[in-house]
């Protein structure tokens, strides 16, 4: 079933296009991994569907991109409300600079979903347990958050995106500051989220999209040259330019 | 290795090694000056914080202080006449004296020694008919030549402290009757047009209400306007042409200020003159483009990764703007306000502008009432024709400069704590 369909979108910086004429259908409760080589525009493309753009001055979207039917590329979207069901994880880990529990309880708190400090504890303690997290700051909640390795920080900003319940979580190359092992953990959270999220996630490495994947977009120079099931995309890809970048012959 | 590549290798580390010298020498330099500059003052200075003192015997007698009543009460005592009290106090240390030659001996104390022998009897009421020993303050030329700064060996009619005088010193400080004690009402009297009296009070609490109206008009204003600027205003024509002014505004001589103070503050809205009240807001026009660009350079500095971080978990402008990005500039904003403020608190020209240069001879208790301010008491004191007033220059100096370090300090502890929190 389809969680977000993009029909057609076009995205400029200035005068510069960036993307298009992009359409995908982006199924619920699945991974979809989105590769390219660097500057293809699948960072701009995963922007889109939280309205990050926004905060780029000179940066137009066009085109429609609808979740469960609504529309979210309108300037009459609240974009705070959008957030609260789309989360993201970035590619360096940005923890506050505040303890690891009120990273955690930052979104409940400022969406009100927690009425009162019991509830807040639960939430915060379900989020760092999702993330794996839990057992290794439990004793330590009110550290700072940037005071924890590069991979522990990232699993916090994870607990942090899914501490408010997001339908959907974008990651936007999750794993590139991370080392491997840290790395493995991070994609074992993702199989194990896909449960009960959808998920986006933009990656440099093929390996990895190909292990925690149903679906892989192939970007090139702002168009999306091919999209479908992991394993065909891998194993037999329709487009030759598709087979060149899988089989290491550029990007 | 060619001779070609050995030659470049060891002109490289020549290069280096002459570098690190000129930097040595200009560092060298610096701390010369700032050593010369502090021995200036220190030496010429710390003579200010010792008070001459002459002790003489005064009686206090009934008669001569005109009290009729037998056992006199508070009131009396305050009415009572001390000049003749007084005058027989000072006329006693030398009773051979022609009265037409009194002048001499009184002008060895300071015009306030009447007051001084009513403040002992005031605070010892049974003082009264007793003969005690009494502190009265000596006057500049004598506190000059016991603090050795006034020479003695120039003709008589040169000098402000007459033979007869000298002869009187001498034979008081062989007897002891000369004391040196650290000078107390240096810190707790206000101006005085006599050296041996004038005292910092009056300009330090000046100071000290112009740097706090100062601060609470600019910190505010300036804060605001620099997230206005940073985090929300639409980057365009217009804005960058308030950037180029607020940084023009912080090019702008301060006697310009001055000039405003004077013609908007007093002439429009009839503020009192001479008052911290008008200094401070004057000054604080000068902070304000001060405390605007730092504010703004450490909300720049804030990485863009939290304020994405905070946006991408809904929170909107707003939210983070106050959560993440203010608190985390706030050290940078602080250091920088503290720097606005160590210039306005050596900032002359603006205040004798606005009237804060006139004589004020009460301590301020509330910012609308007249003060002078530190910088200014230098700049009246430097001014000053007694040899006493020399010290207190350098004194003053001394308690600016030590206002001006602790004031450093402060906002060095206050940085300190914000960054532990936030990082």
């Amino acid at each position: 079933m389809s969680k977000i369909k993009v029909e057609n979108v076009n995205v400029y910086y200035g005068s510069k296009q960036a993307l298009f004429d992009v359409s995908i259908d982006i199924a619920e409760k699945e991974v979809t991994a989105l590769i390219g080589p660097s500057g293809c525009g699948k960072s701009t493309f995963l922007r889109c569907l939280n309205r990050m753009n926004d905060v780029i001055e000179i940066c137009r979207v066009e085109g429609s991109i609808k979740m469960d039917n609504l529309e979210l590329n309108s300037r009459k979207l609240d974009v705070v409300r959008l957030r609260e069901n789309v989360g993201m994880v970035f590619q360096k880990p940005n923890p506050f600079p505040k303890t690891i529990y009120e990273n955690v309880a930052y979104g409940p708190t400022i969406h009100g979903i927690a009425q009162s400090k019991e509830e807040m504890d639960q939430i915060v303690e379900t989020s760092l347990k999702k993330a794996a997290l839990w057992n290794e700051v439990k004793d330590r909640l009110d550290e700072i958050g940037t005071g924890l390795s590069g991979g522990q920080q990232q699993r916090l900003c994870i607990a942090r995106a899914i501490s408010v319940s997001p339908e959907v979580i974008l990651m936007d190359e999750p794993c590139s500051a991370l080392d491997p092992i840290a790395t493995a953990q991070i994609e074992e959270l993702i199989d194990d989220l896909k449960k009960e999220v959808t998920i986006v996630i933009v990656t440099h490495s093929m390996s990895q999209a190909a292990r925690v994947s149903q679906k892989t977009g192939f970007f090139h120079l702002g168009k999306l040259i091919e999209f479908g099931p992991t394993d065909k995309i891998f194993k037999n890809p329709d487009n030759q330019q598709t087979q060149d970048y899988i089989t290491g012959r550029f990007g | 290795m060619n001779s070609f590549k050995k030659n470049l290798l060891k002109k490289r580390y020549n290069a280096e090694r002459r570098f690190q010298w000129y930097g040595k020498i200009a560092i060298g330099l610096a701390l010369s000056f700032l050593a010369v500059f502090m021995f200036q003052i220190f030496s010429k200075g710390y003579s200010a914080f010792q008070k001459t003192w002459i002790v003489t015997e005064v009686h206090y007698d009934k008669e001569l202080l005109l009290i009729d009543a037998e056992s006199p009460s508070k009131d009396d005592l305050e009415n009572a006449d001390y000049y003749d009290v007084a005058y027989k106090a000072m006329t006693s240390l030398d009773p051979g004296l022609p009265e037409e030659e009194d002048r001499q001996l009184i002008q060895m104390v300071s015009y306030k020694y009447e007051a001084e022998v009513k403040d002992l009897l005031l605070k010892n009421p049974d003082y009264l008919g007793k003969i005690v020993p009494i502190k009265l303050t000596a006057s500049d030329d004598v506190d000059q030549v016991h603090k050795g700064n006034y020479p003695r060996d120039i003709p008589e009619e040169n000098r402000r402290v007459n033979d007869y005088q000298l002869q009187i010193y001498d034979m008081l400080n062989e007897r002891g009757d000369i004391l040196s004690e650290f000078n107390i009402s240096f810190f707790t009297s206000p101006d005085s047009r006599e050296a041996e009296l004038a005292g910092i009070a009056s300009s330090f609490m000046g100071t000290v209400f112009s740097i706090l109206v100062c601060l609470a008009f600019s910190f505010p204003v300036a804060v605001l306007a620099a997230i206005y600027l940073e985090e929300f205003a639409p980057k365009n024509k217009f804005t960058d042409f308030i950037e180029v002014n607020i940084n023009n505004l912080a090019a702008v001589p301060s006697i310009v200020f001055g000039l405003l103070g004077l013609g908007v503050l007093l002439a429009v809205f009839n503020l009192p003159r001479s008052t911290p009240l008008v200094g401070g807001i004057t000054l604080s026009l000068m902070t304000l483009p001060t405390i605007i660009i730092a504010a703004r350079a450490s909300l720049k500095a804030v990485p863009p990764s939290i304020r994405e971080a905070a946006l991408a978990m809904g929170a909107s402008n707003m939210q983070t703007t106050m959560h993440h990005t203010v608190p985390l500039s706030m050290p940078g904003t602080l250091s920088g306000t503290i720097i606005g403020l160590a210039q306005a608190l050596g900032e002359t020209a603006p205040l004798i502008l606005i009237g804060m240069v006139a004589f004020v001879n009460t301590i301020p208790g509330t910012p609308v009432d007249p003060a002078a301010s530190l910088p200014v008491q230098i700049y009246i004191w430097s001014e000053s024709a007694e040899r006493g007033f020399v010290e207190k220059v350098s004194a003053c100096i001394m308690v600016l400069l030590a206002f001006l370090i602790l004031m450093n300090l402060a906002a060095q502890i206050v940085r300190h704590k914000f960054e532990k929190k936030w990082s």
